[in-house]
């Protein structure tokens, strides 16, 4: 039998960087149920009592209802551009200036604090938009480039003598489009989805500078009460997001498989 | 039903640059017509216009009595065959060939029925419920040709289907495309780079070059009468000497080569012979002799190559390099004086460019 020998730094190196990867996680799940009014580790006792405070905060059950609208609506919003967009810049890949791609990505290049802060000063306050049509403006600016770049991608090897041969077989190119591109893009989209999705709930740089009285998203929220409290509450809203982040990947890995978002 | 396709004076342009200019083509019911020539010659180009993928800059195409000019794709009911297959990835063998059908409304239980009988004919039956992507490529160019066939197309088009096929493939599948072609009287166009491909399966084939049609005929014409230079340096002939006419006697014309040697041709076989002319020739028509008397155009044999049926020589003359043949039974070595005497049936007389 043939056996391959493997060096011991090895397996010490793999071991610490698993330990580096997951010693948060496992440092965060265990102050969350932690019995003291600090956030300590390694607990000390054992208690669900911090999750039950969540949801006796009414903070933060309006910011997590409110911060769900906005990356649902932001990405949906984001994608019904982003996918035609990514479509237009692939399919016509020769005709179009090469620098229009860039464009899409621009929202990135700036530092989102700019980002924020320019939407404060000529949307929020000039144009007095109402502060959640504000966020939602602001979440689509962010997400948008995950939409564009990562359908892109997908469209890249995307052979659009495929849409051809679909109307020339009498499809319509509306009709093509959802019959036969939408359906060979799908992973890409449903990676676009989930990425941008991820990025407006985890925000924080843009969101600071437009939400305002009232009206709030969980990560301001976050922050708002560390700022006065240092109970493991933050600990365990932290877990909560852990597992709404498992609960997403298992539905995608029982539905697509995981491999799909590396394709 | 099958119909004629009538192009006339078709342009168009990519941008600024002409891609085609003036180009003429009819192609009768049931017949299969190839357009050939190296890459960027307006083949394609011309195939995507009939499509209607590009839109003409002037120029009408019709098909039967129908004009398709400005007509959408999805409108032309024309069956396409392409190089890479454009399979649906996500359907089943079945559901592909079946997509047409849908498209034009055909009940389910009819289109599986129809789709079946088209995939039993190019022999996938057993396939049918799988995806395109575990198939082999010349399994995949099935599938495509059945796809393109069910709908009953009044005209089929072939965009270089067997390029990214292997050899042996190739020539297995273009005799099956052209049983299918002839059993369904299908009008066909097929355009590809493959002179070989082209002559074996087409009725007629036109050759193209630089957006223009240079020379549309049967392969046994392009082959053996080329009607200007481009078609006959296209088709093999690779010798073309520049001749003038001496004199003339009745049919017997006398001409001269640019180094005064002196040839005597019969115009009963070439036709009128103009006073300039370029004799064309392969290297089966330019013969080897030794015999001082013959009448040929004075050569310095160069290397010698053996083909089998005849010794090949590398020939200097005052028209340049010649390519000739020479007999088996008397090899002669380089820098040998010859003479090479034109084999009247295998030459050619064309126009000067």
């Amino acid at each position: 039998m043939m056996t391959s020998r493997i060096n011991p730094l090895l397996i010490l190196f793999t071991v610490v960087v698993y330990i580096f990867l997951m010693g948060p996680l496992i440092i965060v799940l265990g102050a969350s149920v932690s019995d003291t009014t600090y956030l300590t580790f390694p607990p000390q006792g054992l208690t669900l009592r911090w999750f039950e405070n969540i949801f006796e905060i009414s903070a933060f059950r309006r910011t997590i209802i409110t911060s769900l609208e906005l990356a649902f609506l932001a990405t949906g919003l984001a994608l019904l551009v982003g996918i035609p967009a990514a479509y237009a810049l692939n399919r016509y890949r020769i005709k179009l200036p090469s620098w229009l791609s860039t464009v899409f990505v621009l929202p990135i290049l700036v530092p989102e604090i700019v980002l924020g802060f320019s939407l404060l000063k000529s949307v929020a306050v000039g144009m007095e938009t109402p502060i959640f049509l504000t966020l939602l403006i602001g979440h689509m600016l962010l997400v948008l480039p995950y939409c564009v770049r990562v359908v892109s991608a997908s469209l890249a090897s995307f052979d659009f003598s495929i849409e051809e041969a679909a109307v020339s077989l009498g499809s319509p190119p509306v009709k093509t489009f959802f019959t036969i591109v939408l359906p060979n893009v799908r992973s890409g989209v449903i990676a676009a989805f989930i990425l941008a999705f991820i990025t407006s709930i985890n925000d924080v740089s843009t969101s600071l500078f437009l939400t305002g009285p009232g009206i709030s998203t969980l990560p301001i929220q976050i922050l708002a009460h560390v700022e006065q409290f240092f109970d493991p509450t933050i600990a365990s809203v932290s877990v909560l997001l852990m597992l709404l982040t498992v609960a997403v990947m298992a539905i995608v890995e029982r539905t697509l498989g995981l491999t799909f978002l590396a394709k | 039903m099958t119909q004629a396709l009538t192009v006339q004076n078709l342009t168009a342009h990519y941008g600024t640059t002409k891609v085609l200019e003036d180009l003429s083509l009819s192609v009768g019911k049931g017949e299969l017509v190839s357009l050939l020539g190296a890459s960027g010659c307006g083949k394609t180009t011309t195939l995507r216009l009939i499509a209607g993928f590009l839109e003409p800059t002037s120029g009408t195409i019709r098909l039967g009595d129908k004009d398709l000019t400005r007509l959408p794709a999805y409108k032309r009911d024309i069956g396409l065959v392409f190089q890479n297959y454009a399979l649906f990835p996500h359907l089943s063998v079945l559901d592909n060939v079946a997509f047409g059908l849908k498209q034009r409304g055909v009940a389910s239980a009819d289109r599986e029925k129809r789709a079946k009988a088209m995939l039993e004919r190019v022999g996938l039956s057993p396939l049918a419920d799988r995806l395109p992507g575990a198939l082999s490529g010349g399994q995949k160019q099935r599938v495509a040709l059945a796809r393109a066939l069910v709908i009953e197309p009044p005209l089929l088009m072939f965009d270089e289907p067997l390029s990214n096929l292997d050899a042996k493939l190739r020539v297995d599948m273009r005799v099956e495309i052209r049983q299918l072609q002839r059993a369904n009287g299908t009008t066909s166009v097929y355009v590809t780079h493959d002179q070989e491909e082209a002559f074996s399966i087409s009725d007629r084939v036109a050759i193209m070059n630089a957006g223009r049609i240079m020379q549309f005929d049967t392969p046994e014409m392009l082959y053996q009468r080329p009607a200007n230079a481009f078609v006959a340096r296209f088709v093999g002939f690779e010798n073309l000497v520049p001749m003038t006419v001496s004199a003339r006697d009745g049919e017997t014309v006398t001409a001269t080569t640019q180094d005064g040697s002196q040839l005597k041709l019969s115009q009963e076989r070439f036709g009128a012979i103009p006073d300039a002319f370029v004799l064309a020739a392969r290297a089966d028509g330019l013969s080897v002799s030794t015999d001082a008397k013959a009448e040929g155009i004075p050569a310095t044999l160069g290397l010698r190559t053996y083909l089998g049926r005849a010794y090949q020589y590398q020939s200097e003359t005052a028209a340049g390099q010649l390519i000739a043949n020479g007999s088996l039974s008397a090899p002669l070595e380089p820098g040998a004086k010859a003479k090479l005497v034109p084999v009247p049936d295998q030459c050619c007389v064309l126009l000067p460019e």
